[in-house]
């Protein structure tokens, strides 16, 4: 064993109770860091995924972030130019010429992307009347840019496939208007066209708004029952990494021209609450850390006052400053490292014992486990940080023993 | 020439005024010579000794060790040279509590790292049982009796085989036959090992023991 590491590791087990206390100020710091990172970390990750899952990772409607440029600013680029009164031609909107766009974006390795008409329109049925989203998409294409078929109830997205008349409609939607699967709806869009769908998919994604609001119909069909044939206003995109679709949405939108929005850029205020809480969670859990710290400057400071005597005594042999400052460091790191190996074991009980617990919330229709996070980082944070704040905390005594001067403890016979 | 001093002064700063604890004292210690530093309570023996030890700097005058003025060294190179060349026994044994006979012996050997462990442990078990301590070389400091520990104090300072022992009025706290013990080892050492001792005490008959006394008054050296 190495000498410093020896005489570290006596001064600790000399004094027992007090190491113990502090180490089992680091011991709690560093479980409880981790059971409140993890489920942390764990409901921002489900609230995540949830917003990622749901809704496509990026977006391309069928608009212009900024109007299109008029020939003259063309022509002179250079030139103060004043267009006055600009009027946009009375067009069908849509995308224009998405064929092209869909084979570019099916050139990409990372990303599917699928057409989308989405429109309004009114079912009635048995004379209940309901205002609803109709949206028109590819029904072999669902599954790659979307989750409803994770949200079946009853029947399945596979039946839109073979019965191009089929609706896929929410529970919420199909009980006020009391219908169920197989049943047949009329749906009536802008400008007096009426189809009749058979109901071939009930789901249920527990969005309110969701589940009443959004029916889904063959693409094909909603082009014929909005009037819009062969156009779309819509691509969903799903990338292979969600968290490159700030970046790539702006790519695309760059040789696309078309607005094309990411799920980060849809939920800016919603990360943005996230990563403020966040910030107040590892303040907090940091503060467990900080106090355990106080705890181990403690211990280790008064073992520097009570260790003036071999602190002089060690010098006069022969020790250096730096090795007597390297002794109390040591006995910092080595409550780092006893806090850590037996504080992350215990963290991992808690995480265990949080993913027991099972609730009910308000509205909920099932009983759902607590979400947690496994995840490494959340781990490498604890330890570093633990051992951090025992180095630290261990810095400040150590350094004041280094700076202890052998004469003026064997002068005082101490 | 072990060790020669030049005019060496110690000055402490202190709040009311500065106080000389040493003034412009001038020694030389040879080798395998055996001298004692004697004068009464507060005269600087000690301090003189703490300078010859490098354990304090002086704040004027020369050391110079084997030749070499050393009065320059950095902290870390004094260091080196007290762990290679020199030991102390102090008044109070000064033993590290945590640790055993055993142990307080080859902490010295250990740090300069010049044999195995497996020789260090061998050579310091010899140094406790010269000292007649082969019944107590796993006793903590605690389990001993004064005599005892000022014995293991010595076994440490003999650990690294220095050429200069300073002891610090070593017999101070001791009852008459363990001093008696302790000033006949001291003695031998000077012939068994060869190193030179340098003993500060207040007892006349120790440094009788000596083959020479420097006496000191008011942190002068008047006599030698």
């Amino acid at each position: 064993m190495p000498l410093l590491f020896f005489i570290a590791l006596k001064h600790l087990l000399a004094r027992k109770r007090q190491s113990i206390v502090s180490l089992m100020g680091i011991i709690l710091g560093v479980a409880f860091f981790l059971a409140i990172s993890s489920i942390m970390q764990g409901s921002e990750a489900d609230f995540i995924k949830r917003l990622v899952d749901n809704s496509p990772h990026i977006t391309v409607s069928d608009e212009y972030r900024s109007p299109r440029v008029q020939p003259a600013e063309k022509l002179f680029e250079e030139g103060a130019i004043d267009i006055a009164s600009v009027k946009p031609l009375t067009e069908t909107r849509g995308i224009r010429g998405y064929q092209k766009i869909l084979s570019y974006l099916g050139n990409q390795d990372d990303l599917v992307a699928s057409p989308v008409l989405t429109g309004s329109a009114i079912i009635s049925f048995a004379g209940e009347e309901e205002g609803v989203t109709l949206n028109g998409m590819i029904p072999e294409e669902i599954h790659t840019v979307s989750t409803i078929q994770d949200y079946m109830k009853e029947g399945s997205v596979d039946r839109l496939m073979s019965n191009p008349d089929g609706v896929l409609m929410g529970q919420s939607l199909a009980r006020r208007l009391s219908v169920s699967l197989n049943d047949t709806i009329s749906v009536a869009a802008q400008g007096g066209r009426v189809r009749t769908f058979k109901i071939v998919g009930i789901y249920q994604t527990g969005r309110g708004g969701y589940d009443r609001r959004q029916i889904f119909v063959t693409l094909k069909r909603a082009q014929s029952l909005l009037g819009r044939t062969n156009r779309i206003n819509a691509i969903l995109v799903k990338m292979t990494d969600p968290n490159t679709a700030l970046t790539r949405s702006k790519e695309i939108e760059q040789i696309i021209k078309y607005k094309s929005e990411s799920w980060q850029e849809q939920s800016e205020d919603l990360m943005n609450t996230l990563a403020i809480r966040n910030m107040i969670m590892y303040s907090v859990v940091s503060a467990v850390l900080l106090v355990a710290a106080f705890g181990i400057y403690n211990v280790i400071s008064t073992v520097v006052m009570e260790k003036h005597r071999d602190i002089a005594i060690l010098k006069s042999m022969g020790f250096p400053s730096g090795d007597i400052r390297s002794i109390f460091l040591t006995q910092g790191v080595l409550l780092g490292i006893a806090g850590n190996i037996i504080g992350i074991p215990m963290g991992c009980a808690f995480i265990l014992g949080l993913q027991q617990i099972k609730f009910r919330p308000p509205g909920s229709s099932e009983p759902i486990s607590m979400p947690v996070s496994w995840d490494w980082e959340q781990f490498a944070i604890a330890i570093a940080f633990a051992m951090f704040a025992s180095i630290l905390a261990s810095f400040l005594p150590a350094r004041k023993a280094s700076h202890v001067q052998p004469v003026d403890i064997l002068r005082g016979g101490l | 020439m072990l060790l020669r001093t030049e005019n060496l002064t110690r000055t402490l700063e202190t709040e009311a005024m500065p106080v000389t604890l040493v003034k412009q004292a001038s020694v030389e210690i040879k080798e395998g010579e055996y001298v004692a530093i004697k004068g009464p309570s507060g005269s600087g023996k000690s301090s003189l000794l703490y300078l010859l030890g490098l354990l304090d700097r002086p704040t004027a005058g020369k050391i110079f060790y084997r030749d070499q003025d050393i009065s320059n060294f950095s902290n870390n190179k004094l260091a080196k040279l007290r762990l290679e060349e020199m030991g102390f026994v102090f008044q109070f044994h000064f033993l590290l509590p945590e640790f055993t006979s055993l142990e307080n012996v080859m902490i010295p050997m250990r740090k300069l790292a010049r044999l195995s462990d497996k020789e260090i442990k061998a050579v310091a078990t010899e140094r406790l049982v010269e000292l007649g301590l082969e019944d107590h070389i796993n006793k903590l400091p605690s389990q001993l009796s004064g005599g005892q520990r000022q014995r293991v104090a010595i076994a440490r300072a003999l650990a690294n085989n220095p050429k200069l022992i300073l002891a610090d009025e070593p017999t101070g706290n001791l009852d008459t036959q363990s001093s008696e013990n302790v000033q006949e080892i001291l003695q031998n050492l000077v012939k068994t090992h060869g190193c030179s001792v340098v003993v500060v005490t207040h007892d006349p008959e120790f440094a009788k023991r000596c083959d020479r006394t420097i006496t000191i008054v008011d942190g002068a050296i008047i006599k030698e």
